[in-house]
């Protein structure tokens, strides 16, 4: 295939047809854009046609991951980094060594070369942080205990990358030299070997400075012109070019914009540099995917199948049971261990970096590399896969498992309950303490098994689970109960859940919190009656206080107040009704920022609201007139 | 030297000029307490222990309000309902406020003497306020001739003055003399 517009052509309809059916089918997008390109490599439509081509976009591609690792650096401030040094540390490194060491040993107990025994045993340590972050967002768990550990275990593996990097080429020299040219590494080879390790000191030196004192004030300069650009111009300048500092020494580009993403994670435009390079990194990281995907050889996997799917499963099987033991040590209940330890079961995209660069070096053969790039690919599509088995038909099980004992004994005392309680946060804590105080019993959903724990220690009746799922809202009683609370800050779940109840149990009276008047909007426009704006009673509540602490009189404050709630909410309803046609709607609008104001002016003026005439004496001081 | 409690009752105090004469004539007095119930509970939930402890502490207690729909503003009533509660107020064991004293102050927008079986409301006040010396009396408390400013609507300011120092004296009189007479018809005329 010629032509760069027609190459772009095919990857981008590819990734827009593979990669929302994968979704659909709950795969996740990075399975998505594996088979985008497994779809247009050599071995199936052959859009791509030579694996050599799928290598120079793979190459190209993976500066997504760099831009990646800029990103996670910026979410994580160097506080948070700090706390989580004993996750790092214990989980991360006993991960990365134990899994390094047990691939290798296998390996040389197989009769293989140690060296490319070492060089596989680490990369294949690594998992995919593209995958398992992704896969964690999507599925809301990043704050879950087994998310942490997830993410530890990734972090230590980022970091594990540079003395991966750096072993490699001692490899090399202990392979005796066979590369006489080991390629485009750096202008440091030929220095002696102190110059090169001051070298690398300097530039991760010259990386921290810039990144406290050099690129705030470039970003600041730039901001001040206005021009969007401009700047998201010197977002991917200030990525380009630590990338390209630090493949000058010979280190990951990944890391070390890591470090400026960390660097910069306390900084302003925080924000702003995360949505302008997100974009970039997501069509870079698409790229990236879909080339290993093209460069799966398929011709080896069919000759060599045994060989292949065998250390694939091997790989994805010992990779589990020791991130399982981990996660034992650790206390991870079943079900999330087995998500934490499969989840991470998988070889990462770093390892196509270490592969191609210890090929350069020699420690690695073609066909060594081929079939170690056809076992990684295959791992990386068979762990989504296998989330996808696990999430939908061994999770439920187990959970149901776990907390079949408690809920059978509930069920033999009171039944199931009237009231169902969606969320436990800080909003329907409060509630359902409320409604506990006054003996109403509420079938409790949260999504934090710990809180889940905690509750039923309190003899709280609690499901754990994501209360947007029906199976979980049927075994909830759904169908024997009157109400049913949404009590999430989740804006996207409420809605859902409200489609999930019209559809299932329209006999439910459905009570729901919302975010601001938009969220009630959508809401109400859904037909749900019962819309609980969060802030709105306790903004009213403290301008009472205010005004009583200015001398109101504290009856005349609370009328008041009750009268100003019930018209924000009348004004809610109105413009819901309007909210369809837009031009009415905007003069509605209008019309009700108007009354508001009246309404406003009307109280300022101490007599308060016009129309309260309530106890006034005036109008029958002069009967006559 | 007795301790006096006055019940103050207005919902929109703010705005009556002749509740604040009264009000402000005795609110420095030693040994005389107001408590004013819609600056205590806005949204009506009388707070009944807090309420009994205090009118268990005093001699002699003042419901004072505006005479609305010839009875008292209801977070009086609800006061009332509330605080004089079965077992503590009366009936048995309800001996706390046995032997005090306690009378209605009371405002009208009416001078006095529509308040008469030939006026336009037909009845004198003392009729109308029998459900409240009825309510003292079960309570076996002693109910007082009440206190009376009338016509507010038209009242001059030296005229409301001079009636606020009658409220200050009545009060004074009831806080420091030996005895208070207690003439059960003397103020059915």
């Amino acid at each position: 295939m010629d032509g760069f517009l027609l190459n772009a052509i095919i990857y981008i309809l590819a990734a827009i047809i593979c990669v929302p059916i994968a979704k659909k089918l709950g795969m996740g997008a990075v399975l998505g854009y594996l088979l985008a390109g497994i779809l247009i490599g050599p071995y199936a439509l052959g859009f791509i046609s030579n694996e050599g081509e799928g290598h120079d976009i793979m190459h190209n591609a993976e500066f997504g991951v760099v831009m990646m690792l800029f990103l996670i650096g910026l979410e994580l401030e160097p506080q948070n980094l700090w706390k989580m040094k004993s996750l790092i540390i214990t989980v991360g490194l006993t991960q990365v060594l134990v899994t390094a060491a047990l691939i290798s040993g296998v390996g040389i107990a197989l009769g293989l070369d140690w060296r490319l025994c070492l060089a596989a045993g680490l990369s294949m340590a690594l998992s995919s942080t593209a995958i398992v972050i992704q896969s964690l967002k999507e599925k809301n768990e990043m704050g879950s205990p087994g998310g942490k550990m997830s993410f530890g275990v990734l972090l230590m593996q980022d970091i594990a990358v540079i003395p991966i990097l750096a072993l490699l080429p001692l490899l090399a020299v202990a392979a005796a030299g066979v590369q006489g040219d080991s390629g485009s590494h750096g202008i440091l080879e030929n220095q002696p070997g102190w110059i090169q390790t001051l070298m690398i000191f300097g530039a991760i030196g010259m990386v921290v400075l810039l990144g406290r004192f050099g690129f705030g004030p470039l970003l600041n300069w730039v901001s001040k012109t206005k021009l969007r650009e401009l700047f998201t111009a010197s977002a991917l300048l200030i990525v380009v070019g630590i990338a390209f500092l630090m493949e000058l020494v010979g280190l990951s580009p990944a890391l070390g914009t890591f470090l400026a993403g960390v660097i910069l994670a306390n900084s302003p435009y925080k924000h702003a540099l995360e949505s302008d390079l997100d974009p970039f990194k997501g069509l870079l990281l698409g790229l990236f995917f879909m080339a290993v995907g093209a460069t799966i050889n398929f011709t080896l996997v069919v000759n060599e199948a045994t060989s292949v799917i065998s250390i694939t499963l091997g790989i994805i099987i010992l990779k589990t049971l020791i991130l399982l033991v981990i996660g034992k040590f650790k206390k991870l209940r079943l079900s999330e261990n087995l998500s934490f330890a499969l989840g991470l079961s998988q070889v990462g995209e770093f390892s196509f970096v270490t592969y191609a660069f210890a090929l350069q070096l020699g420690i690695l053969t073609q066909a060594n590399s081929d079939l170690l790039m056809a076992v990684t690919a295959l791992t990386m599509t068979a762990t989504p896969l296998l989330m996808v088995v696990l999430d939908k038909l061994i999770q439920p099980k187990l959970i149901k498992e776990s907390l079949g004992n408690n809920r059978k004994m509930d069920e033999n005392i009171d039944g199931k309950n009237k009231v169902i309680l969606i969320g436990f946060g800080h909003f329907g804590s409060t509630l359902g303490r409320f409604m506990r105080a006054n003996g109403v019993e509420a079938t409790i959903l949260d999504a934090d098994p710990d809180q889940v724990d905690f509750l039923r220690k309190m003899g709280f009746k609690v499901f754990y689970g994501d209360g947007t799922r029906l199976e979980l809202l049927h075994s909830a009683g759904a169908e024997q109960a009157e109400i049913l609370i949404s009590a999430i800050d989740n804006t996207e779940h409420s809605l859902k859940l409200v489609k999930l109840c019209k559809e299932h149990f329209p006999h439910l009276e459905v009570m729901i919190r919302a975010k601001n008047r938009y969220d009630a909007y959508e809401m109400m426009e859904m037909g749900v009656k019962n819309v609980y704006r969060e802030h709105l009673d306790t903004s009213i509540r403290m301008g009472e206080d205010v005004l009583r602490k200015l001398g109101f009189r504290a009856h005349t404050v609370h009328r008041l107040a009750k009268q100003f709630k019930e018209y924000d909410e009348e004004a809610l309803k109105v413009l819901v009704e309007y909210k369809g046609n837009q031009d009415e709607y905007i003069s509605k609008v209008k019309k009700q920022i108007e009354m508001q104001e009246s309404l406003l002016s009307g109280e300022q003026m101490r007599k308060f609201s016009m129309n309260d005439h309530a106890w006034d004496s005036d109008v029958m001081k002069d009967p006559q007139k | 030297m007795r301790k006096i409690l006055v019940l103050f009752a207005h919902p929109k105090y703010e705005h009556s000029d002749a509740n604040h004469a009264l009000i402000q004539s005795i609110e420095n007095l030693e040994n005389v307490q107001i408590r004013d119930l819609y600056e205590l509970y806005p949204d009506f939930n009388v707070n009944k222990q807090e309420e009994q402890e205090q009118l268990f502490q005093y001699d002699v207690i003042v419901w004072q309000h505006p005479f609305y729909w010839y009875s008292c503003p209801p977070l009086l009533k609800q006061w009332i309902d509330l605080v004089l509660e079965y077992g503590w107020a009366y009936g048995p064991g309800g001996v706390y406020i046995q032997g005090k004293y306690i009378f209605n102050a009371i405002t009208t927008g009416g001078s006095t003497e529509v308040y008469s079986h030939k006026g336009r409301n037909r009845y004198t006040i003392s009729e109308f306020l029998r459900p409240f010396e009825q309510t003292a009396k079960l309570c076996g408390m002693h109910y007082l001739p009440y206190f009376h400013l009338g016509g507010t609507h038209r009242i001059s300011e030296p005229d409301l003055l001079k009636k606020a120092d009658e409220y200050r004296e009545l009060i004074i009189q009831l806080r420091d003399s030996e005895l208070i007479p207690i003439e059960p018809n003397l103020q059915n005329h």
